[in-house]
């Protein structure tokens, strides 16, 4: 071809359009970078993707509710086509929610849709954040985005109590007074914050005003920041990835954005959204039609919150009534404890990667995911945290688990309470031994090989397992993690023979350090001179 | 190895993202790493009529998808909306949300798995190694970006002229607390609003579910009534507030059963008055237990003693229902004595 014809030859539109595109935007510049970027793959990798894809739905779903449901308080009679509730005296909140179900088509697929996408969020989060734990995926130089998805976490609660507090239905709107009644408990300043959240006493008629633009507006704004922030930084960190053959600390393997990742994420969308209208389709949720209005003086029983407020839930049913009055003023701290208990139970897994590279005063870039059992105490330390989890969740649904498994409410409360202190504990210990033996057997397979299931009979008629020795690649993934060791105070006198300062806080590092590190709490992992050790001697047995 | 320096302390693995990369050490390292494995080929890779298969498959579910978008508008155009139809073993569901989710669902869940089926068995699935870089910039860029800071700084002058500073730092540190102020006016001040509801001496007790005022052999041992005050109106603008404090709960019991003295001189020929909202977080109390005069709170399960002062016997709230004063009037009406003595519902600071 000729340089005349390359001239001459007119360039396909889409070129055209691209060209033009770039021209202002700066287009091929991006794409040079990003658009055959390397995306590893793990299944565990996808439950960010539902996260985000749920919030998509959710964005989408909350835009169509918004053209109909009416954010007032205003009392209205009831006249449309859900007979039972005709002519009763309601909010316009509820009476358009009413409309959305029973009187928009789709309507109430698109409200299903919208909620059981809400929960699903919030759930996805949860494990999304333990995934991310317990692979040590949030060690530098991730700490920052670790940060942001636990924020997105608690906006993500809060957004779904104030979005299921909107349709003034009986059971949220018992939630909001449950809210109000711990907003009370807040010492000096209580009261004053609940007249001005309510505009007044409670109800009043302001809240669900208030609660729609914080629900529509305030906080998805802030979420929608945060998740533009925790996907630049994805894409700016790359992908974590697993030690295995031909992976290391500094490169990334995988498939390319374009066009594989692209199809598998960009259809995981559809997937998403398609199960979770068939979900909409099939089993119904919120049915504020069979609750009622919200009136102060009734109350349904069996109340329950949406699965996330199940943990705060837990922490106020289980809480002990204790109040104290003094000089003329009630600190309640039956209300107020769990209050404060529910942000730092929260906190308490969101400081780990701070405290974990304190301890080890690690300040290296870390690509590579830790397998779970080969950082023992982190693993235990999540495992209890999310037993706490399960405890207050427990507690928080203590009257339906008294009803369905035939148990007395108070020794439900009772375990509760002590479980609250106990049960963690136990969680953590009994973690840390499997994390152990788990260690130990991967030992055990690299220096004995993989047990075949074969038994020999030996001439002199022992019975000896067959032991097949693992492949280089599977050895290399066995002793790919890095083990630290435990911190030391060092000499109590500099060399100069001064006493030398050392601090509490110091003190406390390397006692934390050794118990993280020290032996017992960790498997020295096999060594090259073991195995050819171990390796020399077989066949003799 | 990495850019970043090789840490210092000792307890420090130093073989990161270098593990088993001795030099010479590599050939006979055990535990080296081997490198990618080889790519194995799928049957789509080497069997073209098995790729012609998946091509087929892939086809199949967009087409399902664009079949199930029609369904969906014609199950939107067709099915009224108020239509309910038995369907095993759901029940019985609106036919119209049950047509268009199942419809929507298939559409949107068909694209995805077309989508990932054509990327797993079609597309190139070589796994290829990126080069990661470090995070942290070079010393020399740190430099640059350290010195055309101080620079700024210095032609600003920031540093010398510390009068504008400060009072720079004043005025942006000030002006928010406009908004704060702002604030203000979202509600009143809560003054003694929370000591005070609709209860008043001789106020007659209404009941909830007749309308009626209650006389004392509308009371039934055993039974639970709910009133609220005479002259409060379902539809009056703040009843719902009101409600909200002034909800009551009667219950009739033996004279000889109250142990409280308090509660008994408060009682009229049995039948005693107590605030329905608990002192918890404020849930309406709607369980009463016949035998022992227990009331629960369905909310957190707060249990009350109404034979005893309305103390609490278990769960989380923190004191007892306060007791409504009531009396008998020269119609023979039950009628309040006064308001509540002491504030109803969830504790406060200035409760005291």
């Amino acid at each position: 071809m000729s340089t005349s014809d390359n001239n001459q030859r007119k360039a396909p539109r889409g070129e055209r359009v691209a060209d033009w595109a770039d021209g202002r935007l700066g287009i091929y510049s991006l794409a040079k970078a990003n658009m055959r970027k390397i995306f590893p793959d793990h299944w565990s990798f996808m439950l960010g993707e539902i996260c985000l894809y749920s919030f998509i739905i959710i964005i989408l779903t909350g835009v169509y509710l918004t053209l109909f449901f009416h954010p007032s308080m205003n009392e209205v009679v009831y006249h449309g086509s859900y007979v039972p509730m005709q002519g009763v005296l309601m909010s316009e909140a509820f009476a358009s929610t009413l409309d959305i179900s029973f009187d928009v088509r789709g309507g109430l697929l698109i409200r299903q849709i919208h909620h059981w996408a809400a929960l699903i969020f919030v759930a996805g989060m949860i494990v999304h954040m333990m995934r991310v734990f317990f692979t040590g995926a949030f060690r530098k130089p991730r700490e920052v985005n670790w940060v942001f998805g636990f924020l997105l976490l608690v906006l993500g609660m809060f957004t779904g109590f104030t979005g299921y507090s909107l349709p003034d239905d009986l059971l949220s709107g018992t939630g909001v007074r449950f809210m109000q009644g711990a907003i009370l408990s807040v010492p000096v300043v209580g009261t004053y914050l609940s007249f001005f959240l309510f505009g007044g006493e409670f109800p009043g008629g302001d809240f669900v005003a208030r609660f729609y633009s914080v629900h529509i507006l305030l906080l998805p704004g802030i979420m929608m920041g945060l998740l533009v922030a925790h996907l630049i930084l994805v894409f700016y960190h790359k992908h974590t990835q697993f030690a295995g053959p031909g992976r290391t600390n500094n490169n990334v393997v995988g498939m390319p954005l374009l066009p594989v990742y692209m199809a598998k994420a960009g259809g995981f969308f559809f997937l998403v959204f398609g199960v979770i209208a068939a979900i909409a389709a099939i089993a119904s949720i919120n049915p504020i039609w069979a609750l009622g209005p919200y009136r102060p003086d009734h109350v349904s029983t069996g109340a329950q919150p949406d699965w996330y407020m199940g943990m705060p839930e837990g922490l106020i049913r289980a809480m002990p009534g204790w109040e104290i009055n003094l000089w003329g003023h009630t600190l309640v701290l039956g209300v107020f404890v769990p209050l404060v208990l529910f942000p730092l139970v929260l906190v308490s897994i969101a400081v780990w990667p701070f405290i974990e590279s304190w301890v080890t005063g690690d300040k290296r870039e870390h690509h590579i995911l830790d397998r779970p059992r080969n950082a023992p105490t982190r693993t235990a330390f999540g495992v209890a945290w999310i037993a706490e989890y399960i405890v207050l969740l427990i507690g928080g649904g203590n009257d339906m688990f008294a009803q369905y498994f035939h148990l007395s409410i108070n020794s439900i409360t009772w375990f509760v309470r002590i479980g609250f202190f106990v049960v963690p504990v136990l969680a953590f210990i009994v973690t840390k031994r499997i994390c152990l033996g788990l260690q130990r057997r991967d030992r055990d397979k690299v220096l004995h090989g993989r047990e075949t299931g074969i038994i020999k009979r030996l001439p002199h008629g022992e019975f000896v397992e067959v032991h097949e020795p693992l492949p280089q690649a599977s050895l290399h993934t066995l002793t790919a993690h890095e083990q630290y060791e435990p911190l030391e105070l060092g000499p109590a006198v500099d060399e100069n023979g001064v006493e030398r300062k050392v601090g509490r806080i110091e003190k406390l590092r390397v006692k934390l350090s050794k118990g993280f590190y020290a032996e017992g709490n960790q498997i020295p992992k096999a060594t090259v001179e073991e195995y050819r050790e171990i390796q020399a001697g077989h066949g003799h047995h | 190895m990495s850019s970043q320096d090789i840490p210092e302390d000792k307890h420090l693995p130093s073989e990161q993202g270098a593990a088993h990369h001795g030099g010479v050490a590599v050939a006979d390292d055990p535990f080296a790493d081997p490198g990618l494995p080889a790519h194995k080929p799928r049957i789509q890779d080497i069997d073209d009529r098995a790729a012609r298969r998946s091509e087929r498959t892939v086809a199949m579910l967009f087409t399902i998808s664009m079949l199930a978008t029609i369904c969906f508008i014609a199950a939107y155009v067709t099915i009224p909306v108020d239509k309910i139809v038995y369907i095993f073993p759901l029940g019985k569901v609106s036919a119209l949300n049950f047509a268009l989710g199942l419809t929507l669902g298939a559409a949107l869940f068909c694209i995805g798995a077309g989508a990932v089926h054509w990327a797993r068995t079609l597309m190139s699935d070589v796994e290829v190694a990126d080069d990661r870089h470090p995070i942290e910039a070079s010393p020399e860029v740190k430099a640059k970006v350290m010195q055309d800071f101080a620079e700024g700084a210095q032609e600003s002058a920031i540093g010398r002229r510390k009068l504008i500073r400060n009072t720079m730092f004043g005025a942006l540190a000030l002006v928010p607390l406009s908004g704060v102020v702002l604030l203000r006016d979202l509600g009143p001040l809560p003054e003694d609003k929370l000591r005070h509801t609709m209860w008043a001496k001789g106020k007659l007790l209404i009941n909830q579910n007749t309308m009626e005022p209650l006389r004392p052999e509308d009371v039934a041992v055993g039974s639970l009534t709910f009133a609220m005050p005479e002259g409060l109106e379902e539809d009056q603008h703040d009843f719902q507030t009101q409600i909200a404090k002034a909800a009551l709960m009667i219950v009739r019991l033996q004279p000889e059963d109250i142990k409280d003295k308090k509660e008994l001189e408060w009682s009229h020929d049995g039948i005693v008055a107590y605030s329905k909202i608990c002192t918890h977080v404020g849930c309406p109390i709607s369980l009463y237990e016949q035998q022992t005069h227990h009331v629960l709170c369905p909310c957190h399960q707060s249990t009350f003693d109404l034979s005893d002062g309305a103390r609490v016997i278990f769960g989380p709230a923190g004191h007892a229902l306060p007791q409504l004063r009531i009396g008998v009037n020269s119609e023979g009406f039950l009628e309040a004595l006064g308001d509540f003595e002491e504030p109803v519902g969830p504790a406060f600071w200035e409760r005291g």
